[in-house]
């Protein structure tokens, strides 16, 4: 982890759509008045939730008006946290796992496979600005390592191949099925059950 | 009152101390970085680990409420070995770059590490590195040396008031910085260099000029402004490098204004170091002889009712003690003025020209209402008090008149005298609310003081709150904001002339033009249409009394001389000299004494120490040192008889890095004004 790139090229406006500032509102009313402040992390999500999956330096200030809080406190905020993306990431966004289990599981090969299909460099937008991949810390799926998350979806059980075939879909924009590329159910042993035999529903 | 043993003596402590004040308390001295008095505890840096008996690990004490029965031991191998493993931390990402770092020999990290620091590394990997980070052009940063106390953090949001420091990233990343690297706008900011404990900030003008240890210190008083804040001066040979902080919790605690701070590199330039008269429209440089011939001459053919004396803002109370004897008795006028503008004066009693609840009371306070004041400019000090208060207390703070930014929440609830008239008469509501509140404060600032209606507001203010026993030896709420150090002093000591009729005699008639031979004595703020009249400029720096003068008479500057200062409390303070007068310059006394005696009209004055002598004795109160007065009740006059004069009350905006000779010189301040300009005409608003 190193510190944020924020992007060079910020938009000059930011405003939350009619849907999201009813959202919002909802989001603070859940805070005691004066405690507004706390409702910076929902509110950084919303906005990553409109603006193509990251915040722009405007959109910071906007929430730091909103709740009436300094920007540098938004801003820490924002830098903190690996799941705020500070600059513009790809409409398919990769996040590969290279925590312990899943490296121990070949998770630097799926890494490679990012390197060559979609950009050399983490962070960066492949050349059609679809795709972009980053490496990041457990994503809690290590039953299923190596494993790597596309937008919302997890795709467990991978190697090379598999992971090719993932990114050759997003690249061609088509949506990949998520989930264990085994044809495992979740995180259950891959043929027979071998503990809790005892046990029915386990 | 908990007992605790510390390292085997048993103490008895206040309660809510923390473990590391019962540690101090006791006598065992307890490393730190994060930890600082007058800021919030953040407990981050781990470096005053201590043991605490049945604790199976050691505790931070700086975060840990000391309370019964505690057996704390700061001196055991175990304390010790934590504390090393603690400082291993901090260097493992620390640059070995003292002999380049500015902190160096007052570096916290420096000292500590000769106590807990190994001489080798056990850490092999590569050194983290941030890059440098703008924070304006008084503070350098080297962020690579930071340790993340948080410090300046926790004093810009705490004391400064304004939330522009923040730490963003984390882990091994976390980086301090302002929000994308503005500059700090703040009239504190430079404290942060003070408080940071490594070199990550240091002082930009100050960079690589000197090292502390060949620094000369002198603790002497700040006269930027009024509020006298205790400073310690560092000078090499004649040079002052810096000025620093003293503290004195009466007064500063242990913060001072950037203006004080960074106000001292105007010390070394347009400096008046000769004699100067002006011939052919041109100043020309002379000697003293022809210069006090000549003001001896004129003198002698100007009657004495034409003769005027105006005192700077930076005058000490000797300098016009003596300017005083030797215009009555030497030259036989009474025309002395201090104020360089029509401001409202009513020397009656002492309280009337006096922040009377004392910058201490501050905190005590419990309403504040700000009429016609920007605290934050004209005392920055003192604002940061009344930040204090609010942050404590959560106090309701009003104004009469915009202030603009200020560093706390407040409401203005008027622009014009209507609004005090409504409060004398009791049917604002905020008047119930001074009524009701036991310690309210009430702060008049010169903007009114300057207005049409000063006369009316000034007393029926104070008329109101000796109706409602406001002003009691108790508690007086009536205040007087002053911006020169000088003024309270002139008061003290008459340097002016009021009669029944007029209020500003003298300055009414400089403006007409009355006076034949004007003498000033460090007036440079003097706004007039010079005619014939011949002008004697006494002071240290070329600025605008020297531009109109006919004979410059080079003085010395506040850290040249010994001099007593009365603080906006009415607290006298004694500033020591610091360095001494550049080339030809004498200090003020000696050149009033050597003109007097050239006039055979000698003053009774033998040397400094019997001005000093005299001076003291001459007004009770200052017999005694840092003396605040508690004056009795003040007498009720009759309401009615105070005119009501309707005006719009604005409150002047002072340029604050520009107030006086001093800080026009300064390249500092120049420097500082132009950022400050430059964020207004560019906005920091999105």
């Amino acid at each position: 982890m190193s510190i944020k790139k924020i992007s060079k090229e910020q938009p000059e406006f930011f405003k939350f759509s009619e849907e999201n500032l009813n959202k919002a509102k909802k989001i603070i009313s859940k805070y005691p008045t004066e405690k507004q402040a706390s409702a910076v992390m929902p509110l950084l999500y919303l906005v990553q939730g409109q603006n193509e999956n990251w915040i722009p330096l405007v959109a910071m200030k906007y929430i730091a008006k909103f709740l009436n809080i300094p920007y540098i406190r938004v801003y820490e905020v924002a830098t903190f946290y690996s799941m705020f993306n500070l600059s513009p990431v790809g409409k398919y966004f990769v996040q590969v796992c290279t925590t312990t289990p899943c490296m121990i599981r070949g998770a630097y090969k799926i890494v490679d496979v990012c390197k060559e299909k979609i950009c050399e460099n983490q962070k960066e937008l492949s050349k059609d600005n679809i795709a972009s991949w980053t490496e990041v810390e457990c994503l809690g799926a290590c039953v299923n390592a190596p494993m790597m998350q596309i937008n919302d979806d997890y795709f467990e059980d991978l190697d090379k191949e598999k992971t090719e075939e993932i990114i050759e879909m997003i690249l061609n924009d088509k949506q990949p099925k998520p989930g264990s590329y085994r044809n495992r159910k979740s995180a259950e042993p891959e043929n027979k059950r071998t503990t809790l035999l005892n046990i029915k529903n386990a | 009152m908990p007992k605790l043993i510390v390292n085997d003596k048993e103490i008895e402590i206040e309660e809510g101390l923390t473990v590391l004040q019962a540690c101090e308390q006791a006598g065992a001295e307890i490393p730190r970085f994060c930890y600082h008095e007058k800021l919030s505890i953040a407990g981050n840096c781990r470096m005053c680990l201590v043991e605490m008996e049945k604790s199976a690990k050691p505790i931070a004490s700086c975060a840990t409420t000391a309370t019964e029965g505690m057996n704390i031991k700061t001196n055991t191998l175990k304390v010790e070995k934590a504390r090393k493993n603690v400082m291993e931390l901090l260097l493992a990402n620390h640059p070995l770059d003292c002999p380049v770092c500015d902190q160096g020999g007052e570096c916290d990290l420096q000292d500590q590490s000769m106590f807990y620091g190994l001489d080798l590394s056990r850490f092999t990997e590569k050194k983290r590195s941030v890059k440098k980070k703008y924070m304006g052009p008084l503070i350098k940063t080297e962020m690579t040396r930071c340790i993340h106390c948080t410090r300046c953090i926790r004093f810009a949001t705490e004391v400064a008031g304004i939330d522009e420091i923040g730490a963003i990233g984390r882990g091994e990343d976390m980086q301090i910085t302002t929000y994308l690297e503005k500059a700090m706008e703040s009239e504190l900011s430079a404290n942060v260099i003070d408080l940071c404990p490594v070199g990550a900030l240091t002082s930009k003008p100050y960079a690589f000029e000197a090292r502390p240890w060949e620094l000369k210190n002198t603790e002497t008083i700040d006269v930027m402004d009024a509020v006298g804040s205790n400073i310690r001066v560092d000078t090499y040979g004649w040079e002052v490098k810096r000025i620093l902080p003293k503290i004195n919790e009466d007064i500063n605690e242990e913060w001072i204004s950037d203006k004080t701070r960074y106000a001292c590199d105007g010390l070394l330039k347009q400096r008046l170091d000769k004699p100067y008269i002006r011939e052919n429209g041109k100043l020309i440089k002379s000697n003293w002889t022809d210069a006090v011939q000549l003001v001896i001459n004129k003198i002698k053919n100007t009657k004495p009712s034409q003769i005027a004396g105006f005192i700077g803002d930076l005058v000490d109370l000797e300098s016009m003690y003596i300017f005083k004897k030797f215009f009555n008795k030497s030259l036989n006028s009474t025309n002395l003025e201090f104020r360089n503008e029509k401001r409202y004066l009513n020397p009656d009693e002492r309280i009337n020209y006096l922040f009377n609840s004392t910058i201490n009371g501050i905190e005590e306070a419990d309403l504040i209402l700000l009429i016609g004041t920007n605290p934050r400019q004209e005392a920055a000090i003192l604002n940061a008090r009344i930040r204090k208060s609010y942050v404590k207390n959560k106090i309701k703070i009003y104004s009469i008149g915009d202030p603009g930014e200020l560093t706390y929440p407040y409401e203005i609830i008027g622009h014009d005298t209507s609004v005090i008239k409504d409060i004398i008469e009791g049917s604002h509501h905020v008047s119930l609310k001074i009524k009701n509140s036991e310690k309210p404060l009430i702060i008049i600032g010169e903007s009114i003081l300057n207005s049409d209606a000063a006369e009316y507001i000034f007393k029926s203010i104070k008329n109101f709150l000796t109706k409602n026993d406001k002003i009691n030896p108790n508690w007086n709420s009536f205040n007087i904001l002053t911006q020169r150090a000088s003024n309270v002093g002139a008061m003290d000591l008459g340097l002016y002339k009021i009669t029944k009729k007029d209020n500003y005699e003298v300055l009414n008639k400089l403006n007409n033009n009355e006076f034949k031979l004007i003498y000033l004595l460090g007036a440079d703020e003097l706004k007039f249409n010079k005619k014939d009249e011949f002008i004697i400029y006494q002071g240290s720096h070329g600025d605008k009394g020297a531009s109109i003068a006919d004979v410059i008479l080079p003085s010395a500057a506040y850290t040249e001389k010994d001099g007593y200062y009365v603080n906006l409390e009415g607290r006298i303070q004694k500033a020591f000299k610091a360095s001494y007068p550049p080339g030809e310059s004498k200090e003020d006394w000696e050149i009033i004494n050597n003109i007097s005696q050239f006039l055979n009209k000698r003053l009774d004055i033998i040397n400094k120490f019997d001005l000093e002598t005299k001076l003291i004795k001459s007004n009770n109160l200052y017999s005694k040192e840092s003396y605040i007065t508690k004056e009795k009740n003040s007498s009720e006059i009759n309401q009615s008889k105070i005119p009501f004069i309707n005006s719009k009350l604005e409150i002047k905006q002072i340029d604050y890095y520009f107030t006086n000779p001093i800080c026009r010189a300064s390249k500092t301040m120049l420097e500082c004004k132009t950022v400050k300009n430059n964020f207004k005409l560019t906005g920091t608003e999105g």
